[in-house]
């Protein structure tokens, strides 16, 4: 029959088109990296060097010299484990209660929670910087975390979660004599610790990454997270661009890392967030 | 029916369990208070603050007068306004759908791969998982007009970002570079709950690849792409990192978008007042876009 060889043609420009597309892609990363394997002079050079010959990690070794490349990872991973730790923490404390009691107010904190899917917080920006101000947490840690606490998203998703636990769960644990707070991490938290990994790796790659806030609180550049502080260092490096693109590829290598280990649940986490805000 | 049953019981019973719910009221108070408390500090009173701010002339911190409603007078007054209005709406039209069309095409792409399924799906996703500054510093060294790789293959010396009229779709182009694949990821879920039957019988009648994509694919998933279209409007209103990283709004205001809008006359010219009135109009937009999106997909939903 022709039939296979015929449906060939679609599948093999198919085929074409998405290698095309994947390294259009890909190529600006590639490139980023080939800049800074290169030795400085190299990076100026007409034709261009499609692979860096000699190939040398000097341009890496003076990033971390010269920058304070170490700090903003301290200050990115500190706070990216509080915030992430606090989010899941009081998210499923509330939202455990909202599933599974019965409480006055309760309606009312609920719809309070949706009605904050329709409030953009960057609209916020003057007045939670004015709070943050008269807290003197310009310039702090708790500065660049209290305003990344606010993630109802986390609540309704854990809400829904236990929502679909079977009610004899809780009962029977009361029956036995434990208290909400136990019945919570004794029970509810391990039958869903996968959903809790998932949010967790989506909620910390959120912060880690997170430009806008931590950009308006920080302006020194010892409290800067890494997406902040190397946008302060262009000009301190003059055109060097081996070091430049070292720096990129530094600020950039966690994450992709992480994504590339936790890939799974990477997927699970954005799968159920997204699905959420609709 | 609880309280009828509570009206039967005798006096001690009843007192027990009056008390045992005012112990789960406690309990319940216990686990929302801590969450709740920093809501309504960190989210609600600035909601209502900012309102307030927007009729005083308030610096960036401390009090203001009250102006009434000059400020928005001067707001639909001020040319900087209408162009970052227009702006925004540029950059909107721009991005929501090539983006979703991209996800759409790439979900597409990934799915009938038999080998390297993961590679090119890896290859799609991996710019979003790069923080902004790391996306904006690798394309201005691609774009760069002394070095950067695009000159030198076409021995241009093309600054693409001086340039008023290419400023903006640059922009736009590597926020898709940068994000379609979180829209692609959504559309393979999408694609992954369409049940195989129909295309099972799809082939056995003879469709082709065309028809199979419109009479089946297309209509199925709609639900998915009304929900990466209202994802889409609503993050790009709120463009800024790109911008300011990128252009600063230039040239010659060009890129000016109203999120930068309401930072720099907050946090440069110190006008918390004015930037207060201009983030509430920025606001109400979204407000409506997530309206519409509310609506949008609750159609979707029970197609």
């Amino acid at each position: 029959m022709t039939r296979p060889r015929r449906m060939n043609v679609p599948g093999l420009f198919g085929t074409l088109f998405t290698i095309f597309m994947v390294t259009v892609w890909l190529f600006p990363i590639y490139w980023a990296v080939a800049t800074s394997l290169k030795v400085e002079e190299n990076t100026l050079i007409k034709p261009p060097q499609w692979i860096p010959s000699p190939l040398t990690f000097e341009a890496f070794v003076r990033v971390f010299q010269e920058s304070a490349l170490l700090r903003w990872y301290f200050n990115s991973i500190l706070t990216g484990l509080i915030t992430t730790v606090l989010i899941l923490l009081l998210c499923m404390l509330c939202a455990y209660a909202i599933s599974q009691l019965t409480f006055p107010g309760k309606n009312i904190l609920y719809w309070l929670l949706l009605a904050g899917f329709m409030i953009p917080g960057q609209a916020l920006i003057v007045p939670v910087f004015e709070l943050m101000s008269n807290l003197s947490a310009v310039n702090s840690y708790w500065g660049i975390i209290l305003p990344q606490l606010i993630a109802p998203v986390t609540i309704i998703i854990y809400k829904q979660f236990f929502d679909a636990m079977p009610g004899e769960l809780r009962d029977s644990a009361v029956i036995d004599g434990a208290g909400e707070f136990r019945i919570l991490f004794n029970i509810f938290l391990p039958i869903n610790l996968g959903i809790t990994w998932a949010l967790a790796i989506v909620t910390f790659i959120g912060v880690w990454n997170a430009f806008f806030w931590p950009f308006l609180i920080t302006t020194s550049t010892d409290m800067m997270t890494i997406p902040v502080g190397i946008t302060q260092v262009q000009d301190a490096f003059g055109v060097r661009y081996a070091r430049e693109m070292a720096l990129t590829i530094m600020a950039g290598l966690p994450v992709v890392i992480g994504y590339l280990i936790f890939q799974k649940r990477v997927t699970e986490g954005i799968m159920v967030t997204a699905g959420l805000k609709g | 029916m609880a309280t009828q049953s509570q009206t039967v019981r005798p006096v001690a019973v009843r007192s027990s369990s009056r008390r045992r719910k005012y112990q789960i009221w406690r309990a319940a108070f216990l686990l929302v208070a801590p969450f709740t408390l920093l809501y309504l500090v960190l989210f609600i009173f600035p909601t209502l603050r900012v309102i307030q701010l927007s009729f005083t002339d308030a610096p960036l911190i401390g009090a203001g007068k009250w102006v009434g409603t000059a400020n928005y007078e001067r707001l639909f007054k001020d040319f900087l306004f209408w162009k970052a209005l227009k702006n925004t709406a540029y950059f909107v039209l721009l991005t929501v759908i090539p983006n979703t069309a991209f996800g759409l095409i790439f979900a597409l792409m990934v799915v009938r791969l038999k080998r390297f399924q993961g590679f090119v799906l890896a290859a799609f996703f991996l710019p979003n998982m790069l923080t902004v500054s790391v996306v904006t510093r690798i394309w201005q060294w691609l774009t760069s007009s002394q070095f950067g790789i695009f000159n030198i293959m076409f021995g241009t010396n093309y600054a693409v970002f001086n340039d008023p009229n290419w400023a903006m779709p640059m922009i736009a182009f590597i926020t898709i570079w940068w994000t379609v694949g979180f829209n692609m990821l959504l559309f393979i879920a999408g694609i992954q709950t369409i049940s195989k039957e129909y295309y099972e019988a799809a082939a056995l009648d003879g469709a082709n690849g065309n028809q199979i994509f419109w009479r089946i694919t297309w209509p199925l998933l709609w639900p998915t792409t009304a929900l990466v279209l209202t994802l889409q409007l609503i993050a790009q209103l709120k463009i800024f990192d790109q911008v300011w990283l990128l252009t600063r709004g230039g040239p010659f205001n060009s890129t000016t978008v109203m999120l930068q809008f309401v930072y720099t006359q907050a946090f440069q010219n110190f006008k918390g007042g004015y930037a207060s009135a201009i983030a509430l109009v920025l606001f109400v937009i979204i407000l409506i876009a997530s309206i519409i999106q509310y609506r949008v997909l609750r159609t979707g939903g029970s197609r």
